[in-house]
């Protein structure tokens, strides 16, 4: 591996140590700042728990400490490796977030592929038949999809599909009543089909759109026409000078979306019951549980971090130019 | 060299118009005429060069025989090759087999795509050792095929994209501006290349602001205005002298050159939205009478042809 790569490597460390400081420390000021009262969430506020109940379950959870204090706590176990116990579930924090990471991941993973296979396919599509019937309707589809809140869709899809034709289930990832050994893949697909759907549609629209303007300048482009010159035919064309072109803006948009990914699952969970990590943080941030909320908010930032990572990567084994530049600068 | 009587020009291009629709500041529609009656003739193992100056026209040309021009234009007058109507199915099917285009810049080369490659219009292997020796001819060094255009001098560029017209084999090359930002030797490589293609039986049309160089090879030269042909001349009238030229602009053209005086003529090119009917050229003229203002034909003089009452 060469200096430059190394250096490289380090100060991206660098970058992703600084931000996840810069995370915890703005998520645990929001957490602390919230009108949510642990001690009451936890207990349950209408409970007849006495004064000196809530303070020995204050001080079980630390949560007697000025926050200054609570805040070095947890920094300083969380470089230990601990990063705590969640006040709503009574487990390690690394657990819970495995745990729903993983079924996370299966439908934001399902879903970032759904929208950006799709999302490219129709804007080359409008891009290509520019001005056709065609292009109208894919652009007048993603105007409206990208006007549409994400979980108003997963209401709508409900009503239609899992209520009305009953083809999917209404919630959860799995069949109630059966212990996790025993549910087969199929029943995880069947559930996760409308979630990821809902949460995959709100990434098409936009992927789509820029894709077809970026292919309406790639078929404007002296390069194209200098194609069509030396014979070339239209799709032929497209395949080979288009999509390269085009993959850019895709890739990027594909990466960085992984924050709108991470937000979006939050209420695509809510709305199906799915039992994933935005689902996690949803709780966390009802009950005041600032272990998991910042385990969860750092969480997120590694993965909003790793995907524009990957963009720059991807963008530079696409691209010559970019490749050429990073060498010598 | 003229064309032997009866023989059928390679291509003919009869009052051609091309025109934009456009929409100006208020979002009205209006038509924007960019070529207006221009005619030019290109006959087999000639070249012909088509100067002017920026505006005039000549690269629309080429877009507009290659059928190449975008959706808002519209183009009206008669092109023929080997005497048959250019219709856009014929133009589809002649495009890079019968009739190549030199690009001018590097533009037209695709960024991500390696220059070889490109060269080779993709899946031929066998073009491989065409393309090579084209690279050898243009002393192109064989590293350069793996390069990709943004790693190309200029030079360099105009030399790969003159290579892929000739590894066409097209019997019309349509070379737009080929030498700029060529050292002298390799831009009179080039017109050497293209004068022996064209003494091979192939004909090239040669758009360029260089008309010295364009004289110095070409057979006949047209000179564009506003969007027309003002003048075909042989190139051999233009080393003649002014006397031999026939249209007023061709010899304010040639009086400009450094070697003739480089005296400059006033006034500017009439802009494409805002064309003098009658001759193009009235507004720059000193032989100017009102019967410039009418609609001036094309005609034959002294073996070549011009646009103008006055010429004689």
């Amino acid at each position: 591996m060469s200096k430059n790569a190394l250096l490289h490597i380090g100060w991206t460390l660098l970058r992703l140590s600084s931000l996840l400081v810069a995370v915890s420390i703005l998520a645990f000021g929001l957490v602390i700042s919230s009108p949510i009262d642990p001690v009451d969430a936890y207990v349950g506020s209408e409970s007849g728990v006495s004064q000196e109940q809530r303070q020995n379950v204050a001080a079980y959870w630390g949560l007697d400490k000025p926050p200054g204090e609570r805040y070095f706590i947890w920094a300083r176990n969380m470089l230990a490796g601990d990063m705590g116990t969640s006040i709503t579930y009574r487990l390690p924090v690394s657990q819970v977030i495995a745990e729903r990471f993983q079924t996370s991941l299966a439908l934001m993973g399902t879903a970032w592929v759904l929208s950006g296979l799709l999302g490219f396919i129709l804007g080359v599509v409008a891009g290509v038949y520019r001005g056709s019937v065609l292009d109208r309707g894919i652009k007048t589809f993603c105007l409206i999809l990208s006007s549409t809140p994400a979980f108003w869709l997963g209401l709508l899809l409900l009503t239609l599909f899992a209520v009305r034709l009953e083809w999917f289930p209404i919630a959860l990832a799995a069949p109630i009543g059966k212990l996790s050994g025993e549910v087969t893949l199929g029943e995880r697909i069947h559930h996760l089909i409308l979630p990821s759907l809902t949460l995959s549609i709100t990434g098409v629209a936009a992927i789509a759109l820029h894709t077809r303007q970026k292919l309406i300048d790639v078929m404007a482009s002296d390069y194209m026409l200098f194609a069509y010159a030396r014979g070339e035919k239209k799709w032929p064309a497209v395949r080979r000078h288009g999509i390269r072109n085009i993959m850019l803006p895709a890739i990027t948009l594909q990466f960085a979306s992984f924050s709108e990914l991470f937000g979006g699952s939050v209420l695509a969970e809510q709305v199906f019951s799915y039992p994933g990590l935005g689902n996690a943080a949803t709780l966390a941030g009802l009950r005041g549980d600032a272990p998991l909320l910042l385990g969860i908010a750092l969480c997120s930032a590694v993965f909003v971090f790793t995907g524009n990572l990957l963009a720059n990567i991807i963008y530079c084994l696409v691209d010559p130019q970019i490749r050429e530049e990073r060498s010598h600068g | 060299m003229n064309p032997a009587p009866g023989q059928t020009p390679l291509l003919d291009v009869h009052d051609l118009s091309v025109t934009f629709r456009m929409y100006d500041k208020t979002l009205r529609q209006h038509n924007l005429q960019v070529i207006s009656e221009l005619s030019v003739t290109v006959n087999q193992g000639e070249i012909l060069a088509i100067a002017g100056s920026s505006g005039s026209g000549k690269s629309l040309l080429a877009h507009a025989v290659l059928g190449l021009l975008p959706a808002n234009a519209t183009v009206s007058g008669r092109m023929l090759y080997q005497g048959q109507e250019l219709t856009p199915s014929r133009q589809e099917q002649l495009r890079g087999k019968e009739i190549a285009l030199t690009p001018q810049a590097v533009t037209y080369l695709d960024p991500l795509l390696r220059v070889g490659d490109q060269v080779r219009g993709g899946n031929k292997t066998a073009a491989v050792t065409a393309q090579r020796e084209a690279f050898q001819r243009y002393d192109l060094q064989s590293e350069i095929e793996a390069m990709f255009p943004f790693q190309l001098s200029g030079g360099m560029a105009r030399r790969v994209l003159v290579s892929t017209a000739v590894l066409s084999g097209a019997r019309l090359i349509i070379a737009d501006e080929p030498t700029p930002g060529l050292g002298a030797d390799i831009a009179q490589d080039m017109m050497n290349t293209f004068r022996e293609l064209a003494d091979s039986g192939k004909s090239v049309i040669l758009i360029t602001h260089d008309i010295e160089l364009a004289c110095a090879i070409a057979d006949r030269v047209a000179i564009f205005y506003g969007g027309t042909t003002v003048e075909v001349a042989a190139a051999k009238d233009f080393t003649a002298g002014e006397a031999a030229l026939r249209h007023p602009y061709s010899k304010a053209l040639y009086r400009a050159l450094p070697q003739n005086g480089f005296r400059p003529l006033a006034g500017f090119q009439p802009y494409a939205g805002n064309l003098p009917t009658g001759c193009l050229f009235t507004a720059r003229c000193g032989l100017k009478t009102p019967e410039c203002n009418k609609k001036i034909p094309l005609r034959e003089l002294r073996g070549g042809s011009v646009r103008c009452v006055h010429a004689t």
